[in-house]
């Protein structure tokens, strides 16, 4: 085993690391999820109002100490609002992207490993799934399964299936003549063992960088169900459901529209600075 | 060439009968219930019955499938569940709004995307680069129906400068026409010209560093000439086949912008024949759709190919 | 071409079409719509919004006042027989369709025959007591009745009542959808599907004085803000069901012009009480607990919070403006205790109830904030937002437990409510089903006097009350927002746009 070599071994792993520490744009990216990581988590701990507290006396307020990001048009209160709503579209973005990713991945590996008639169906069907408008297809998953935050993340991760089994199909298809697959294959693995252990490895780094992307614009999409009526259910906060009420209150209550816009944008360029640092990181063209 | 070509069409037979299999499928399997909306408020049971039967809603939906499958090839996309109008008259009434949305939203993305990557691939580690980056990065994470009521709310609302929403033909009025897109048009142009740059700027910092790039400057050509002449038009290619990629990017992206700047284009229609269970519009919509993703696509591809044996004749 | 001549053309061209895109023709009105209507057939259409464009698109031959009076169209009068199974019409004898075809007594007969037997037709149940129609002269019909139907007024005042070229209708069949043709004071010049249907004024339209506009552009506008901001810039001049949150914003406008009227309808939350296995619950088959949710509701602050108090709060069919709104059961303000006294009597701590609303954000709202309301006695309410086909397909499957919808409303107190509750209405959907309301009901149409016709309603009421099968929060008002241009619009309260009379200058 030890004569064949180990795809990626620990030492550019640890390269890799060192590299992404010492991108500042990535560590801005990473600083920035992590703010609003931990603020998701702590929601149920921090000292604010209910989020689904209303106030009859105080609705479409504008911003004010007693309410720092103002009130929606019910009273409650939108910096509360906000912090449970990224529970909301954080989970929306990773959830669905770890869907794409365990369904996509798998089916891009088995067309790619194997080829022939398993490939030619998975490609067809690849293709014909990419060839729909990302969001339509969310629109009609998700109108199909009934309007919720679950099924908007179910919705959104089945239509991200087709990016990630085309990405792991090429990268399959460049790695499976390598040296090292040859050799395993000639000792006498088993393909699952194979797939496992020297494909997949290989795999991961593009795949990696693809995810942090995709939460990015799965966050979006998620925002874009919710904008339309078919992801979180009222009175639960999301950013993107914020957004469509607001948009009834543009010129009263503008700032309405700006905070959960705000986060949306931070936290989708977090993702993105994040996986333009991976990307570079894991890059092996450039030392 | 001829035969890549053809075999590329036979491939996207298979692929445009499964997208219509999915969306078939799909739709079948949505709730609700579009003859009980089309009955009208007083829902007379009769004019249920009817339109069930007219619609063929109550056959297998294995014989609808084949039903619409015959019509289909017979050039017959059916007739909207809503309006009573053919299917194909209401796509191509909705083509021309569409395409000069996205037509629009490209020369944005090009006159924007393409010269700032050049100008941060040439201008590699200054503030300059930075601040292009920074900027594509921000187009790339803006959420673009937020940007597009931001832009409502102050350039129609609080300044006045530009129609709110609507559409205008351009044959009827092509200035005013230019004007109702213009907005939308540019939310729709910020994400592409974002990728574009990002790509441009990839693109020209691999040629830049090629040898024939370095001969060139060796020669005391200006640097304006090298990256002009020399890197660009090198660089560029694959920038010409991206563009046709992203245009399924951005028909998706059409999608929320139109609804939201109340365009009449292909986004719209879709929406509002998925919330209204709009079976016949919604099917042929998104196989319409395919089909111009899917010629994209080979068209980009028969591109690249052309340009790359010349590509690497040029050197 | 050199560029000064390039650059002095585009100038050119810049200036005409500037000129071009400035303030259209005084003549022409512009008006924003909330949807795109359907199709543009009286017999086939279905939608609120089409019958506004009907409006300017065809005659009636009966119109109302604001007042609900009905008032001659095409009809110039009109008498009952005493048995109340015959009704006589005299019609106008100057009137052409848009096609030159002249209207008279054959032309009502064949649209009444076309509304009734047209496979596609949504006007069946409207004439469903009409057994024959005969014209007895060329400018005279004659409606035989199956039974007394004090609703056959109402309904010829509406899409039942207007007048396609037969023509037109003949030839075109179901196409005339796309190319109506009737003989209103503006004739159809094109449409384009969510974009604008354009209308010019009818040359020939018999009373064409009383109309000042050239020509109508109704242009759809799904967006409230979207359609506001069109109205402030000018590029409309008229918009219709103006966002009740907007309605301060316009009244502070000098610009613009603020008209309402209360409308016809109402908006509920319709309770599935014997509509399949969803019924089975306390909510569904106890009164008494729906009185308690029913008390727990502010209606006042309901219409301060999301409609700024524009609306009116209701409890009723129709609203309390209504002849037919019956005193002996006013609004109730809220009364959380009493609402707590019911539950604790029952002995019930806390009740979970699923409601179902469209997922608009007005109904979104709205549902957000009885919630609120009524967790404070003890109900947890979790919503389900569902677009309107599902919304529906729930309803009538009883696949639900409450459900917020509304209903447009009818010029007849019959049309609010006979179908909701009767034990087989047509959309009764909550199930309810009590013979003596029936019977009531039943009664109540066929009783050609009001006093007796109010006599039987409230003894229905009683039981309504009782029963709260349909749970009464508001009755929209409709509410239209102008250009200061455009003077001589009168509100309705059936929502409608009557351009007579209206000018822009």
């Amino acid at each position: 085993m030890t004569a064949i070599d180990a795809p990626l071994p620990a030492r550019a792993r640890s390269r890799a690391w060192a590299k992404l520490r010492r991108n500042p744009a990535a560590m801005v990216g990473a600083v920035i999820v992590v703010v609003f990581v931990v603020l998701a988590l702590a929601a149920p701990i921090l000292p604010m109002a209910s989020p689904t507290a209303t106030d009859w006396g105080a609705i479409r307020q504008p911003p004010s100490a007693a309410h720092w990001l103002g009130t929606d048009e019910i009273g409650r209160d939108i910096f509360s609002r906000m912090i449970w709503g990224a529970r909301a579209s954080l989970m929306a973005g990773v959830v669905s992207v770890a869907i794409a990713v365990v369904i996509g991945v798998p089916l891009g590996l088995i067309a790619g490993y194997f080829g022939g008639w398993t490939d030619s169906v998975i490609a067809r069907c690849t293709d014909a799934l990419l060839a729909m408008p990302f969001l339509i297809l969310a629109i009609a998953l998700a109108a199909f399964l009934g309007p919720s935050l679950t099924n908007a993340m179910i919705a959104i991760g089945l239509s991200a299936v087709p990016i990630f089994i085309r990405l792991t199909r090429g990268q399959v298809l460049s790695v499976k003549t390598e040296d090292y697959v040859e050799g395993a294959r000639a000792i006498g693995l088993g393909h699952l063992a194979i797939m496992a252990a020297y494909i997949l490895p290989n795999v991961i780094p593009p795949i990696l960088v693809q995810a942090t992307l995709t939460v990015a614009t799965a966050i979006i999409a998620e925002a874009s169900l919710s904008f339309l009526g078919l992801g979180q259910q009222p009175p639960a906060p999301s950013w993107g459901s914020m957004l469509n009420t607001a948009r009834n209150f543009m010129s009263q209550a503008p700032w309405m529209a700006v905070w959960p816009g705000v986060a949306i944008f931070l936290v989708v360029m977090g993702f993105n600075l994040m996986g333009d640092g991976l990307r570079d990181a894991l890059d092996p063209r450039e030392h | 060439m001829l035969s890549f070509v053809l075999r590329r069409i036979l491939i996207a037979i298979p692929t445009l009968l499964l997208v219509s299999v999915f969306v078939f499928t799909l739709q079948k399997l949505l709730p609700g219930d579009p003859v009980l909306v089309m009955a009208g408020e007083e829902r007379d049971p009769e004019v249920i019955a009817f339109l069930r039967e007219q619609y063929r809603l109550n056959d297998p939906i294995i014989v609808q499938y084949f039903h619409w499958l015959g019509n289909v090839l017979q050039g017959d996309l059916g007739m909207s569940l809503r309006t009573r109008q053919p299917v194909l008259e209401l796509i191509l009434e909705r083509i021309p709004v569409t395409f000069q949305l996205a037509v629009m939203a490209m020369s944005f993305a090009v006159a924007i995307g393409i010269p700032m990557g050049i100008l941060s691939a040439v201008k590699k580690g200054t503030w300059l680069d930075y601040v292009a980056n920074f900027v594509a990065l921000s187009g790339l994470s803006i959420p673009n129906f937020w940007l597009g009521i931001l832009l409502i709310l102050l350039v129609s609302v609080n300044l006045g400068w530009l129609p709110a929403s609507g559409y205008v033909a351009f044959w009827s009025d092509p200035l005013r026409s230019i004007q109702t897109l213009l907005m939308p048009a540019f939310v729709l142009g910020t994400a592409l010209a974002a990728t574009l740059m990002r790509h441009t700027r990839s693109a020209m910092l691999g040629v830049l560093q090629s040898d024939y790039v370095r001969t060139a400057r060796a020669k005391g050509l200006r640097e304006r000439v090298v990256v002009m002449k020399h890197a660009f038009r090198n660089g560029v290619l694959p920038i010409v086949t991206l563009s046709a990629l992203l245009f399924g990017e951005l028909l998706a992206g059409a999608v929320l912008t139109e609804q939201i700047f109340s365009i009449p284009g292909f986004g719209r229609l879709i929406v509002d024949a998925v919330f209204n269970r709009d079976y016949a519009v919604v099917q042929g919509v998104v196989l319409v759709t395919a089909v111009a993703f899917i010629a994209m696509n080979l068209l980009a591809d028969v591109a690249y190919a052309l340009l790359n044996p010349r590509m690497r004749a040029a050197q | 071409m050199t560029w000064p001549t390039i650059r002095r053309t585009l100038y050119a061209s810049l200036l005409a079409s500037a000129a071009m895109a400035g303030p259209a023709l005084a003549t022409e009105l512009r008006i924003g719509l909330q949807e795109d209507p359907d199709a543009l057939d009286t017999d086939q259409a279905r939608t609120f919004v089409g019958r506004i464009v009907f409006e300017s698109l065809c005659d009636k031959l009966i119109n109302i006042t604001p007042d609900l009076e009905f008032i001659p169209e095409l009809a110039t009068e009109w008498s009952w027989s005493d048995d109340g199974l015959e009704l006589t019409m005299r019609l106008r004898e100057d009137v052409v369709f848009h096609d030159g075809t002249p209207f008279n007594a054959d032309a009502v007969v064949f649209n009444i025959d076309r509304s009734q037997t047209l496979d596609e037709s949504r006007r069946r149940s409207e004439l469903a007591s009409v057994e024959s129609v005969a014209a007895t002269d060329e400018f005279e019909v004659v409606f035989t009745l199956g039974a007394p139907d004090a609703t056959l007024l109402a309904q010829l005042s509406d899409r039942a009542g207007m007048m396609l070229s037969p023509a037109a209708a003949e030839e075109l069949g179901l196409d005339l959808a796309t190319n109506p043709v009737c003989s209103g004071p503006f004739s159809f010049v094109e449409r384009v599907q969510q974009d604008r249907i354009v209308l010019e004024k009818f040359a020939d339209h018999w009373d064409a004085d009383s109309y000042h506009l050239e020509r109508l552009v109704f242009i759809p506008m799904p967006d409230t803000s979207v359609r506001l901001a069109n109205l402030r810039s000018g590029d409309i001049h008229m918009l219709e069901r103006l966002a009740a949150s907007d309605v301060p914003q316009v009244q502070g406008d000098a610009s613009l012009l603020f008209e309402s009227a209360v409308g016809l309808g109402y908006q509920g939350i319709t309770v599935n009480v014997a509509n399949g296995e969803r019924s089975e619950t306390p909510f569904g088959q106890d009164p008494q607990v729906r009185r308690a949710f029913s008390l727990a509701i502010d209606r006042e602050v309901i219409n301060q919070v999301v409609f700024e108090g524009a609306f009116l709060p209701g409890n009723q069919h129709v609203p309390s403006t209504s002849p037919w709104y019956d005193e002996n059961f006013p609004v109730e303000g809220r009364d959380v205790e009493a609402a707590r006294a019911i539950l604790d009597e029952l002995g019930i701590d806390r009740l979970e109830v699923e409601v179902q609303m469209a997922n608009n954000p007005v109904q979104t709202q709205l549902m957000q904030v009885i919630q609120s309301m009524v967790a404070e006695a003890g109900f947890d309410v979790s919503l389900r937002a569902t677009e309107f086909a599902s919304l529906l397909a729930a309803q009538t499957a009883g696949d639900f437990q409450a459900s917020q919808v509304g209903w447009s409303g009818r010029t007849d107190p019959d049309g609010n409510l006979h179908a909701f509750v009767t034990c087989d209405g047509g959309l009764n959907d909550s199930g309810f089903c009590n013979e003596e309301v029936d019977r009531l009901l039943n009664e109540a149409r066929t009783a050609s006097d009001m006093d007796a016709r109010r006599a039987l309603y409230a003894e229905a009421q009683e039981i309504l009350m009782a029963e709260l099968p349909i749970i009464y929060l508001y009755h929209p008002t409709w509410l239209w927002a102008l250009r200061d241009s455009v003077s001589g619009f009168v509100p309705y309260p059936d929502g409608m746009i009557r351009l007579a009379g209206v000018r822009r200058d």
